[in-house]
């Protein structure tokens, strides 16, 4: 089942594996959450380790994801770059005090250590979230997602959309290939050979008829559906769905923990902000 | 006497979006038990009539309703199909896409989530129906790695878990290749005796299906009942034929061999059907009937030769595989899902690049043109016309090909009338696609193809799930074209009938290589290719083993050999 997915879920049996997808769910939230709000960076620093102990223990390959994280690495750098670009005395303003590395604050571009220091939270918080989603979505079985969102308060219509969506994905896939050849045997050009131009206007003529057949999919779906009784009831039972175990409620603690001493140092700093330069 | 389980009275069903009637004044009455086939043509009301059964009507398809509908004492009009989802178990035409478990086990236990069973229970419910239908070894399998019968399987475990006492299907077997439909036919007789439940068939293929034993043959035309009776006695009438349905070949058989059906018994099963006279009367019609001599053969037309694919070098799909194909041939490509049909037709066409070996074309290296280049000496036809057309006018459709390869809009209009002409479109010229029916849009896709004036056609499945007057409409069309423009056809097909009646040569593949090339009525009378190729025996081959007529080759192919001059 692993080709079908950009990033698979590999079935290993580790720690994280055997936790229950609500769990890594809840976590993966929790974190976020914390890690975006605060700006602490004795604390960023030891969610990154965290986050980087548990990627270890969950055996993931790192060729397995490299494509998607060089997608992240160039859109945090530019994004980055961006906010030194818009406001490079931001930085200034936050910490309040003004350590120049380059020029005066006068000039529009300038560099200071206040700035880099905002720019390297910045960084911190960009990273410590990735290996966390890699974390849920590689280790939990996608079967059980569906059961995860639902277990955290989305409702199982919405919840099950996710499930169905990923179960689709290999027919559509396959209907674009097919489609695809059959537009290709009429003249029209896909094949990296033709120019830009043609390739664009020979990928839209698959969109309709793919358009076509995915409604007449979604249309038998949905019925086959409610003749099974989908939709009937305000909750439903899932038969991935894994029980929480001791180690879930353990892993919950830790979390809760966690985010605790997050929420203290907003107390401890006077603010989101852990200032050095004062 | 018993209450029916189904019921009828002076019923009538109006879809919102038609002008007429789709069901007119239905009065049938389905009693516990009884296993109940409803046949007819595209457009009868079979379909919606299955409809009403499971409650899709008035919910999923709103229209007007009137006279009395009870299913298992139920009225329709105020039952929804939760509802009846208790009563009525449906298994769907297409497995593939009624799948909503990511794995085998899920898609079984659908029903019992949204029940709320407990999970502990769920797992043991869903472990015993696995057991019950051989699924327990691919229980974590993704539903769609499975061949055809399990496709199948899963889809019935799916509703039989319910334990509903009713099951309808909706043309089980449109999307099977012939074997797994033999194996189909037999499990759900198996398990309507074992669960004692009422089955009802909806389906085009009706020989296939009465062999698994059925009570009560229901026909419908124009959204009436024409027919209902046991199969013995509408058998024995030729109401099938007079109302324009597929009789069984074996019947068929006996009637050109001069016996009076009225006289026969057991005429539903061939393998049990006596009158006294058929031996007598098959021998004589045997020994008089003449093959005709072979018809001289064109000159090549497609040379493959030593040709191997695989995505990797432990599993090859085409292994060393050589083939010619005459000029003016019509073929069949037959064997099961997986054995390298598509993977063939794909590498001719151009859509996959052979490991090894060569492909030509009246000499010319095909290997080194393009998809488009060779699209304008092949032209491949997909099952589902839906997927090839991409303009919303007809015209415009057929002319995409010639524009796209940069002709003159006069050369492009002389050319799209021509063909349209050919495939009896030219009134339709200006029509939207939409209008049409499947057999027309499937005409649109094959002119959209003949317009690059190609000399051979490859069509997979050109009549799957078309009932008989749709099927013949676009398999004589076909034959036009081969005989009138000397066109080579290749079909890739699972359908017993259409490689009988219309193809001059079979070729069967297995496992990548060609396990048989020969005439149609030798590969369907060998056993052993049968097996290995999930075909289906024809009924004439039982038929002539059962009467011991010296050559049953030579008997299915004077049979077919009639049958096409009559068509003539």
């Amino acid at each position: 089942m692993n080709s079908q997915f950009l990033i698979g879920y590999n079935d290993k049996d580790t720690f994280l594996h055997r936790l229950s997808g609500s769990t890594k769910l809840i976590g993966f939230i929790a974190f976020s959450i914390i890690g975006m709000v605060t700006y602490d960076t004795r604390f960023l620093i030891g969610i990154l380790v965290f986050s980087l102990v548990l990627f270890k223990i969950s055996q993931i390959n790192i060729k397995e994801v490299s494509l998607i994280l060089k997608l992240i690495i160039v859109f945090a750098a530019l994004n980055l770059l961006m906010v030194y670009v818009f406001a490079p005395g931001y930085g200034m303003t936050i910490y309040g005090t003004q350590h120049m590395i380059w020029r005066n604050p006068e000039n529009y571009f300038n560099l200071s250590w206040e700035e880099l220091f905002y720019i390297f939270n910045l960084f911190l918080k960009y990273t410590f979230a990735v290996p966390l989603a890699l974390i849920f979505l590689i280790t939990t079985n996608p079967s059980e997602f569906a059961a995860s969102l639902n277990k955290i308060g989305i409702p199982y219509k919405t919840s099950y959309a996710v499930e169905i969506a990923l179960r689709y994905i290999p027919n559509v896939q396959r209907d674009y290939r097919t489609i695809s050849l059959a537009q290709q045997a009429r003249g029209y050009e896909i094949s990296k050979k033709a120019k830009f131009w043609p390739r664009v206007i020979g990928n839209a003529q698959i969109v309709l008829p793919l358009i076509f057949t995915s409604l007449d999919r979604i249309e038998v779906i949905s019925q086959a559906m409610e003749l099974r009784r989908f939709g009937r009831d305000k909750k439903r039972t899932w038969y991935m769905e894994k029980n929480f175990k001791k180690s879930d409620y353990l892993s919950l603690i830790v979390i809760f923990i966690i985010v605790l001493v997050g929420v203290m140092l907003f107390g401890v700093n006077g603010g989101r902000f852990w200032n050095p330069f004062k | 006497m018993t209450e029916p389980i189904i019921s009828f009275k002076n019923f009538s069903f109006q879809y919102e979006s038609q002008s007429e009637k789709t069901l007119d004044q239905i009065n049938l009455n389905i009693f516990p038990g009884e296993k109940v086939m409803i046949a007819g043509a595209s457009g009868s009301g079979k379909s919606t009539l299955g409809r009403c059964i499971n409650g899709l009507i008035p919910q999923a398809y709103p229209g007007e309703m009137s006279g009395e509908c009870l299913i298992n004492g139920k009225p329709l009009n105020n039952s929804s199909i939760f509802d009846l989802s208790f009563d009525v178990g449906t298994v769907l035409q297409d497995p593939d896409s009624q799948f909503v478990g990511l794995t085998v086990a899920e898609d079984i236990a659908f029903s019992l989530e949204n029940d709320q069973l407990p999970q502990v229970k769920m797992h043991e419910v869903t472990k015993k129906w696995s057991k019950k239908l051989d699924l327990t070894d691919l229980a974590q399998h993704s539903p769609q790695e499975l061949s055809g019968g399990q496709k199948q399987r899963v889809a019935m475990a799916g509703v039989l878990i319910d334990e509903s006492k009713i099951l309808l299907f909706d043309e089980p077997l449109a999307s099977l290749d012939p074997a797994s439909g033999a194996a189909s036919v037999k499990l759900i007789d198996q398990l309507a005796q074992k669960q004692s439940l009422t089955v009802i068939i909806i389906e085009h293929r009706i020989e296939e299906v009465l062999k698994g034993g059925i009570d009560r043959l229901v026909i419908m035309r124009n959204g009436k009942i024409v027919a209902n009776d046991s199969p013995q006695k509408i058998l024995k009438q030729s109401l099938l034929e007079k109302l324009g349905l597929r009789e069984p070949l074996y019947l068929s058989a006996l009637k050109r061999a001069g016996i009076n059906l009225v006289e026969c018994q057991n005429i539903d099963q061939v393998s049990r059907i006596t009158e006294p006279q058929i031996n007598q009367k098959l021998f004589e019609w045997n020994e008089h009937a003449k093959l005709s001599k072979k018809v001289k053969k064109g000159s090549t037309l497609l040379a493959i030769n030593a040709l191997s694919f695989g995505y990797t070098k432990e599993h090859p799909i085409i292994k060393d595989l050589s083939l010619e194909i005459k000029k003016g041939e019509m073929i069949s490509l037959v064997g099961r899902n997986g054995a390298g049909k598509s993977t063939l037709s794909n590498l001719i066409t151009g859509f996959l690049s052979p490991v090894s070996g060569s492909i030509k074309f009246k000499g010319q290296d095909l290997l080194n043109m393009s998809v488009k280049e060779r699209a304008q000496y092949i032209g491949y036809i997909l099952q589902d016309p839906n997927q090839m057309i991409s303009k919303t006018m007809i015209y415009d459709e057929v002319a995409s090909g010639l524009l796209l390869r940069g002709f003159l809009e006069d050369e492009i209009k002389q050319r799209v009338e021509n063909i349209l002409r050919i495939c009896g479109l030219y009134e339709m010229r200006h029509w939207p696609i939409s209008a049409l029916s499947f057999g027309q849009k499937k005409r649109v896709t094959i002119a959209s193809m003949l317009v690059l004036k190609p000399e051979m056609l490859i069509l997979d499945e050109p009549t799957a799930g078309q009932d008989l007057k749709h099927y013949t409409e676009i398999m004589t069309f076909l034959e036009k074209l081969q005989q009138k423009n000397n066109l080579t056809i290749i079909l890739i097909t699972h359908d017993m009938h259409l490689m009988l009646e219309y193809t001059q040569r079979t070729i069967v593949l297995d496992h990548g290589k060609v396990l048989l090339d020969a005439e149609p009525a030798k590969v369907l009378t060998n056993d052993e290719i049968i097996k290995r190729a999930y075909l289906a025996r024809t009924s004439l081959f039982d038929l002539a083993e059962r009467y011991q007529l010296p050559s049953a080759t030579d008997f299915v192919a004077k049979f077919i050999q009639a049958e096409r001059e009559d068509r003539a």
